[in-house]
C-alpha cells in the first residue's frame, strides 16, 4: 500500500483553477520530484497536503496510510499529523525561522511538542538532531538566533525541526533554490541521508531537472496545474513521451553545451486556457484533437504515465 | 603601426576595503578593514564576453561597483579605455551612455508609476540620443529588438511578467547605444525556458551588436553559453581566469573544480560537496584561502599565499592562483615548497 495517495485533487482560487484533477502516489521511503515551471501547482500540490491552502476550494482526495483522507480530517486531528507523519521545509529557511527566538527554543519546542520529552530530553535530543543535521559544536549553535546563521546553516536547522518527530513524508519546496552550489549539494545530500536513514519519502518541489534526475526515484512533470507526465525518473527523463517534458530538458544548460533551441511563449493565464490539450499553445507536435480535447493520462509502461494526444 | 586598442576595463590590484563595526560589539564605535576585494588583476577586451562566477560573498557585486564607478577602489586601479573609471564618471554622461547596466532586481530597477514606452523612452531623452519626435519609433525598435509586443510600451511594470521585466530592463540599458552591457544575475530565479529565450537573445545582442559583456552568474552552465572568458572569485580574489571551455574542460584550481562538479548533472551521482562554508571575509584562514575546504590542501598552503599568475600557452592566456594546480597552466605549475620558483606574481610577501 502506498504511503500516500493523491486523487483527482483540484484546487480553485477565485476564478482560476489552479490544480486539475492531479493524481499521484508516494511509496513509503520514496523520493518524489515535482517539476514543472512557476504556476505549474507544484507548491500547491505540497500546501495541500499539509493542508494549510487557506481559503482555495479543494477537491479530490489526499489519502495518508493509517490516516484515511486528509481533505476529511478535523483540523485538530490535521495538527496532530503536522510536525510528526508530515513535515515540510520551504525554500527560504530565513523567512520560515522565527527571528525572535534562538534556534534551539524552536528545535525544542518542536522537540516537545512532537515527541511530548520534558525540557532537559529535549535539550538532548535537540544537540543530537543537529549533530546530525552536520552542525558543528551544536550547543553554542543552539543559542544563536536564526540572523546569526548562514543561509545553509538556516535550512540545516530546518531539516532537523522537520525531522524531529521521525515524520513518514517530508515535503521540501525548493530546499536550496536560495543556496550557493556548493551548499545546494551538501543540503541535498543531507535531506536524502537523514529521510533515508529513517525510511521516510520525500516529495521534492524542483525546478531543476538535473538534480531531480540525480535525487529522486520518479517524477511528476506538471503543466498549469495538471500532471503531463509521471514515473520512474528514467523513463520520464531519458525516455520522456510527452513534448513538454522533452522541452523542459532541452532548456536545461550544463557546462559545455554551447546549441540552445529557445521555446516560445509561455503558459497560458488561467483565463485564456485553451479548452484541450493546455500545452497546445506551445506545442511543437499539436494537432487539431489537442486544441478540442484534454488528452488523459495514459500508460506507457509499468508505472510511466503521460498525456498526449500525440506522443513522442 | 597603429596601437592595440585599449582594453575597455583594466584593473590593476584592486583592493577594496570596507570599514565596519568590529564584531562582537554591539555599541562600540571601533571599526576594522572588510577586504571585499584583495589585489584584483583584471582586463576586458572590446567585444570580449567575461563571466564573473562565484558565490555570495565572493566580491562579484563589490567588483561590479568598482567596475561601473560606484565605488573608488581603496588601492590599485581601476582604468576604463585605459583612464581612470572614476574619473571618466565625473566627467559627464558619456560613462554612463557607453556602459549599461541590468540590474539582478529588473522589477526593482523599474519605476512602476511609469509605462514600459516612458521607461524605455528615459534614457533616450536623458542622451538625446535621437530627436525628440522619433522617439516613439525608437522605442517600438528597442521593444522588437528584445522580443516585446509593440502594445507593451502601454503597459506598466507590474503587468508583466518576470521575463518580460528582464527584457523590459535589457531594453532600456540598449537604448543609449552602448558598447558595453553589465548584468548582475540577469537570468537568474527565472523558469528554464524563460531563461533560454533571455539567453538566446542576449547572445544574440551580443553578436550583432558587437556589444563588450560582463556577465555576472553563479551558474556555470550560464557562463559557458554565453561567456568567451571566465573568472571565478573566491574570498575577494579571482582564483582563476581564461577561455571559458578551457577553464571548465580542465579546471586548474581545485574551487573551479569543485564548482564544476557541484552543478546538476542528468543521473550522475552527487558529488562530494565541499566541506564547510566560505568563511569571514574577516576572519581570513593563513596562506591560501581556500585551504580550509580544500580537497587537495598540502601542508604549504597554509604558510603561503598564492596569487593569480598569468600565463600564456599556445596564444590561450590562462591564470591560476593555486600551488598545487590540478592542469599544468604555463608558469603556475607545482611549485617546490623550499622553492618559490621565479614567477614573481606567485607568491608576495604581506
Amino acid at each position: 500500500m502506498n504511503l500516500l495517495s493523491i486523487d483527482a485533487l483540484t484546487v480553485d482560487r477565485g476564478t482560476a483553477r489552479i490544480l486539475d484533477r492531479v493524481s499521484l502516489d508516494v511509496a513509503r521511503g520514496e523520493t518524489v520530484a515535482l517539476v514543472g515551471e512557476s504556476g505549474a501547482g507544484k507548491s500547491t500540490i505540497a500546501t495541500a497536503i499539509m493542508r494549510l491552502l487557506g481559503d482555495a476550494r479543494i477537491s479530490g482526495s489526499i489519502a495518508l496510510a493509517d490516516a484515511g483522507d486528509l481533505l476529511a480530517l478535523r483540523e485538530p486531528d490535521m495538527v496532530r499529523l503536522r510536525g510528526r507523519r508530515l513535515s515540510m521545509i520551504f525554500q527560504d529557511a530565513g523567512a520560515a525561522l522565527n527571528p525572535a527566538y534562538t534556534v534551539g527554543a524552536q528545535l525544542v519546542s518542536a522537540v516537545r511538542r512532537n515527541l511530548g520529552l520534558g525540557k532537559r530530553d529535549a535539550h538532548a535530543r535537540a544537540v543530537e538532531l543537529m549533530t546530525q543535521v552536520g552542525i558543528n559544536d551544536p550547543e553554542a549553535r543552539l543559542s544563536a538566533y536564526p540572523h546569526q546563521l548562514s543561509g545553509g546553516m538556516q535550512q540545516r536547522v530546518m531539516v532537523a525541526i522537520a525531522l524531529a518527530a521521525d515524520p513518514d513524508l517530508l515535503l521540501a519546496d525548493e530546499p536550496t533554490s536560495a543556496l550557493d552550489v556548493t551548499i545546494q549539494a551538501q543540503i541535498v545530500r543531507l535531506i536524502l541521508a537523514q529521510t533515508r536513514a529513517r525510511g521516510a519519502a520525500c516529495i521534492f518541489v524542483l525546478h531543476d531537472l538535473a538534480l531531480a534526475s540525480q535525487a529522486c526515484d520518479s517524477v511528476v512533470v506538471l503543466y498549469a496545474g495538471q500532471v503531463v507526465e509521471s514515473g520512474p525518473v528514467r523513463d520520464v527523463l531519458d525516455n520522456a513521451r510527452h513534448p513538454y517534458t522533452r522541452q523542459l530538458k532541452s532548456c536545461v544548460l550544463e557546462i559545455g553545451r554551447d546549441d540552445l533551441v529557445a521555446p516560445e511563449g509561455t503558459v497560458p493565464s488561467h483565463e485564456d486556457m485553451p479548452a484541450g490539450c493546455r500545452f497546445a499553445t506551445r506545442c511543437p507536435r499539436a494537432q487539431d484533437r489537442c486544441w478540442a480535447d484534454a488528452p488523459p493520462l495514459e500508460t506507457a509502461r509499468g508505472s510511466h504515465r503521460f498525456a498526449c494526444w500525440n506522443p513522442e | 603601426m597603429p596601437t592595440p586598442p585599449r582594453p575597455v576595463f583594466e584593473l590593476k590590484d584592486v583592493e577594496k576595503v570596507f570599514q565596519v563595526r568590529k564584531p562582537g560589539q554591539r555599541f562600540g564605535r571601533k571599526t576594522v578593514g572588510l577586504r571585499a576585494l584583495d589585489g584584483v588583476r583584471l582586463s576586458v577586451e572590446q567585444g570580449a564576453s567575461l563571466a564573473l562566477v562565484g558565490e555570495s560573498g565572493s566580491g562579484k557585486s563589490t567588483l561590479l561597483r568598482v567596475l561601473l564607478g560606484l565605488d573608488a577602489p581603496t588601492d590599485g586601479q581601476a582604468r576604463y579605455r585605459g583612464r581612470p573609471i572614476r574619473a571618466v564618471r565625473d566627467e559627464g554622461a558619456d560613462f554612463a551612455r557607453d556602459v549599461a547596466m541590468v540590474y539582478q532586481d529588473a522589477r526593482g530597477s523599474l519605476n512602476p508609476r511609469m509605462t514600459v514606452g516612458a521607461l524605455i523612452a528615459e534614457p533616450l531623452r536623458r542622451f538625446a540620443v535621437v530627436p525628440a519626435p522619433e522617439i516613439g519609433a525608437r522605442v517600438a525598435t528597442l521593444l522588437t529588438r528584445v522580443g516585446l509586443p509593440a502594445d507593451a510600451a502601454g503597459r506598466y511594470p507590474a503587468a508583466l511578467s518576470g521575463g518580460q521585466v528582464r527584457r523590459v530592463a535589457i531594453a532600456r540599458a540598449l537604448a543609449s547605444d552602448p558598447s558595453v552591457l553589465v548584468a548582475d544575475e540577469a537570468v537568474s530565479g527565472l523558469d528554464v525556458s524563460t531563461q533560454a529565450q533571455l539567453l538566446t537573445l542576449l547572445r544574440r545582442l551580443q553578436q550583432d551588436m558587437g556589444l563588450t559583456l560582463v556577465f555576472i552568474t553563479h551558474d556555470l552552465g550560464v557562463a559557458s553559453f554565453l561567456c568567451e572568458q571566465i573568472a571565478i572569485m573566491y574570498l575577494g580574489r579571482i582564483v582563476e581566469t581564461g577561455p571559458t571551455d578551457a577553464v571548465l574542460t580542465s579546471p586548474a584550481h581545485p574551487y573551479t573544480a569543485a564548482l564544476r562538479d557541484a552543478a546538476p548533472k542528468f543521473f550522475e551521482p552527487i558529488a562530494e560537496p565541499l566541506p564547510g562554508e566560505i568563511p569571514s571575509p574577516l576572519d581570513l584562514p593563513s596562506g591560501c584561502r581556500f585551504s580550509g575546504r580544500c580537497p587537495r590542501v598540502q601542508p604549504d598552503c597554509h604558510a603561503r599565499d598564492p596569487h593569480l599568475a598569468r600565463s600564456r600557452t599556445r596564444s590561450v592566456t590562462r591564470s591560476v592562483a593555486c600551488l598545487h594546480p590540478l592542469a599544468p597552466v604555463d608558469g603556475a605549475g607545482p611549485v617546490a615548497p623550499a622553492n618559490p620558483g621565479p614567477a614573481p606574481e606567485q607568491t608576495r610577501p604581506d
